[in-house]
């Protein structure tokens, strides 16, 4: 019994313009294969025009124990959206 | 961890879920909620990829190339479904070896219509009829399961899936608009199919044991019972459609509850097929292991050639 072959993560641009989004994973024995795989796999209906695969092994996530240090400290910090800036009706273009 | 703590994290899951909000692999879940999805979401990957053989044995023998194609097309997308399921699967930390190991050792199971034996080109028409329609019914409602990794995967499985419905319905259309023989093979089809159709959407409820956590986790949103009376009542209007009988004597609509009544279904022959004795268990896990074992050498030499190519690459860079 030899290696098994690596999980790879596909992202897929739908079309020019837009950004390369996560579709999903798959196993193959190289990048090559694993964009090969992709094609069959995730785009048989034209869903794509550009494919990316990396090695699941290569992605660093964060771990959600961690959210709250993460991402609670955004929350109390409303005066970064525009809304939180009282100006009177008559200011026009802003 | 303690078991208040245990206690104080399963709380908090179930409110998650009560919300809606979606369960991510790397998420804190019971142990129980975990092994369940692996168990539903394993089958389903390996319904997906037995269901391949009944259909790969006409793609050579479809009567036209439109119908090779589109059939071909099809299997496809049933490779393709259980390669998104098997990849759900693993989130949750299992390995895809292991998930074929419990396939081929029959410790996991896939859905028993599989087990019957497609014997014309008819069972083309009747799979992709009845079959997938009583797969979307069962799926539709998967595409808002509480587990995103499965709930995404379902979104694109049941877009494609209605292609395959409505090419099995065009199977039997053109079946029946042909001569008697065409009409009595479509009818044969039909005959043959149609209990096992019923029986694919699972024990009565009565007898269903996973239905009440399943409900509650968003990993099923409607009871087997409902499920089948929801198929029936979709399917009978077709069959007058194609001018066949659904051969059921005891099927009849019943104005007061708006729905069709239907006779007793054997369920000795669905649990006989469950435990391995429908007329092609043994064919099915033979013709899967073999493909396993005989393509050991391939997978290998595949990942020779990769490990060689990067050695190569390593070397030149020195």
């Amino acid at each position: 019994m030899s290696k098994n072959w690596p999980l790879w993560e596909i992202f897929v641009r739908s079309k020019n313009g837009l950004e390369h989004r996560h579709f999903g994973s798959l196993h193959a024995s190289d990048a090559e294969m694993a964009l090969e795989n992709a094609r069959d796999v995730y785009t048989r209906r034209s869903e794509g025009v550009s494919i990316w695969v990396v090695e699941s092994t290569n992605i660093t996530a964060s771990n959600p124990e961690h959210n709250g240090e993460l991402f609670e400290p955004a929350q109390d910090k409303v005066y970064r959206h525009p809304t939180f800036y009282d100006l009177p009706d008559e200011v026009k273009h802003m | 961890m303690s078991n208040e703590q245990i206690k104080n994290l399963e709380e908090i899951f179930e409110a998650r879920i009560a919300r809606d909000e979606k369960i991510e692999p790397k998420d804190w879940m019971p142990e129980k909620y975990r092994k369940t999805h692996i168990r539903q979401m394993s089958q389903h990957a390996h319904s997906e990829i037995v269901g391949m053989l009944p259909e790969g044995n006409w793609i050579t023998r479809a009567p036209s190339l439109r119908r090779k194609a589109a059939l071909l097309a099809k299997v496809q997308d049933e490779a393709g479904h259980g390669l998104y399921l098997y990849s759900a699967c693993e989130t949750l930390g299992v390995s895809r070896d292991e998930l074929y190991e419990q396939l081929h050792s029959g410790k996991a199971k896939y859905s028993s219509i599989f087990n019957y034996p497609t014997v014309t080109w008819a069972d083309m028409g009747a799979v992709g009829w009845l079959v997938d329609g009583a797969a979307i019914i069962n799926q539709v409602p998967l595409c808002n399961t509480s587990f995103g990794p499965y709930a995404r995967a379902m979104v694109r499985v049941c877009k494609e899936e209605s292609f395959h419905q409505r090419q099995g319905f065009e199977i039997m259309l053109k079946l029946c608009n042909g001569s008697q023989e065409q009409k009595d093979m479509a009818q044969d089809a039909l005959n043959r199919w149609w209990w096992p159709s019923l029986m694919m959407l699972g024990p009565t409820d009565a007898e269903s044991i996973h239905t009440e956590q399943s409900m509650k986790w968003k990993l099923k949103r409607k009871s087997n019972d409902d499920l089948r009376q929801q198929f029936i009542d979709q399917t009978v209007p077709q069959a007058e459609l194609l001018g066949l009988t659904i051969p059921d004597p005891d099927l009849k609509w019943n104005d007061e509850k708006g729905v069709y009544d239907f006779g007793e279904i054997n369920w000795d022959e669905f649990w006989q097929v469950v435990k391995g004795h429908g007329p092609c268990n043994k064919q099915r896990m033979k013709a899967r292991v073999s493909a396993w074992e005989n393509g050991e050498w391939v997978r290998d030499a595949a990942m020779a050639y990769a490990d060689k190519k990067e050695a190569r690459k390593l070397k030149e860079a020195i």
